[in-house]
């Protein structure tokens, strides 16, 4: 019997079903939903981060089916999307830490300013020290930001958009696992402190981390997030063309 | 819950539109979010129903990331080659932007805390 009308139903299926929206939204439900319990396993663990294992899961099933990613965003821009009204619900816990907030004013904006300088420039000069080309370095910069503001910065200072969407995933996931740890060992130990740094450093992934710890953690990582974007936007685009160029004639 | 969705995904709306009009460099979502603290703010608290629909969308935030999280799957290349100073250049900087902003504000608000005692002796 010819090969191909064996292999040919299976394999028609398989064309029908990895153009559609439905297989991939399912797998990128099924990797979350593995990824999650992995995480419960080993008592919520931060090094075992969700995003990072679901991504790991389903990158390593996009190559090994020769999928592009474009077919898989086909179907996973459902959940995507959600990100935009998840990001406006941040205001829900915001508001019930107002009263604290605007008691702390003065400290949040202090640490705001340095935290956010901080986090761009080491990345630029560890980077261009140890021998990155200027379009890395100039991605790399806004690694610490939510992603469309990160986007946007990048392009204004000569870096790669695209890069830099996944430098700043990279950077929340490493924010994740390692945010609560770092912070423990300095001898933060207060709700308030430890999510602002995890929204100031990691972004989104550092609020979601920051939500499993508490409640007050995840309203002032979302400060953070929100504070540290928009000073990012209003301060890299002239901070880093001076830097640039003084790295450029070392 | 309808209600609620119909009330975030306005504020995202508005925010959208409000950056694109006066070309601010903040994303619409993260306007979003100022827009509807306003509003809670002058109806005087989230109703049960908006406090749900927050709790769902935020329980799971991380799987929100996942799909955009396997993009990296288009850079493996320039990943790969500066695979060195990119991996430094990152866990070094999101080390110390960790600390500095923790340490920051763990330090000033235990100074303001205890400053304010000592007023009040």
């Amino acid at each position: 019997m010819d090969a191909s009308l064996i292999e040919g139903p299976a394999h028609d299926i398989w064309v029908y079903l990895s153009a559609q929206p439905l297989l991939w939204l399912t797998l990128t439900l099924v990797a979350y939903a593995l990824a999650f319990a992995v995480q419960r396993r080993l008592h919520g663990n931060p090094a075992a981060n969700p995003v990072l294992i679901a991504v790991a899961l389903l990158s390593i099933i996009l190559l090994l089916t020769d999928t592009p990613y474009a077919s898989y965003f086909g179907g996973a821009q459902f959940v995507h999307f959600l990100l935009g009204p998840a990001t406006v619900a941040l205001a829900v816990p915001l508001y019930g830490q107002r009263q604290r907030i605007v008691a702390q004013a003065g400290p949040i904006f202090i640490a705001l300013v340095v935290g956010s300088l901080a986090a761009a420039l080491s990345a630029s000069l560890i980077a261009a020290t140890l021998g990155a080309t200027p379009p890395t370095v100039a991605s790399l910069a806004p690694k610490s930001v939510t992603t469309p503001i990160a986007m946007g910065i990048s392009e204004r200072i000569g870096g790669l958009a695209s890069l830099t969407a996944v430098i700043v995933i990279i950077t929340g996931i490493l924010g994740a696992v390692m945010g609560s740890g770092v912070l423990r060992r300095l001898g933060v130990r207060d709700d308030a402190s430890i999510g602002f740094a995890l929204g100031l450093a990691a972004h989104g992934i550092g609020s979601a981390r920051a939500l499993q710890i508490s409640e007050e953690a995840g309203a002032f990582a979302a400060l953070a997030m929100g504070l540290g974007g928009t000073f990012a936007a209003l301060t890299l685009p002239w901070l880093m063309p001076p830097l640039q160029r003084l790295l450029a004639a070392q | 819950m309808i209600a609620a969705l119909a009330l975030f995904l306005s504020c995202q709306l508005l925010g959208e539109t409000i950056a694109r009009l006066l070309s601010l460099p903040v994303p619409g979502p993260v306007l979003g979010m100022l827009f509807l603290l306003a509003w809670l703010v002058v109806r005087g608290g989230p109703q049960e129903s908006e406090r749900r629909a927050a709790g769902g969308l935020l329980q799971h935030l991380p799987l929100l990331f996942v799909p955009a999280g396997t993009g990296v799957l288009l850079h493996l290349h320039r990943l790969a080659a500066e695979a060195m100073p990119i991996a430094v250049a990152l866990i070094g900087s999101t080390v110390i932007g960790l600390a500095v902003a923790g340490l920051t504000l763990s330090r000033l608000t235990r100074a303001g805390r205890a400053g304010k005692i000592a007023a009040n002796d």
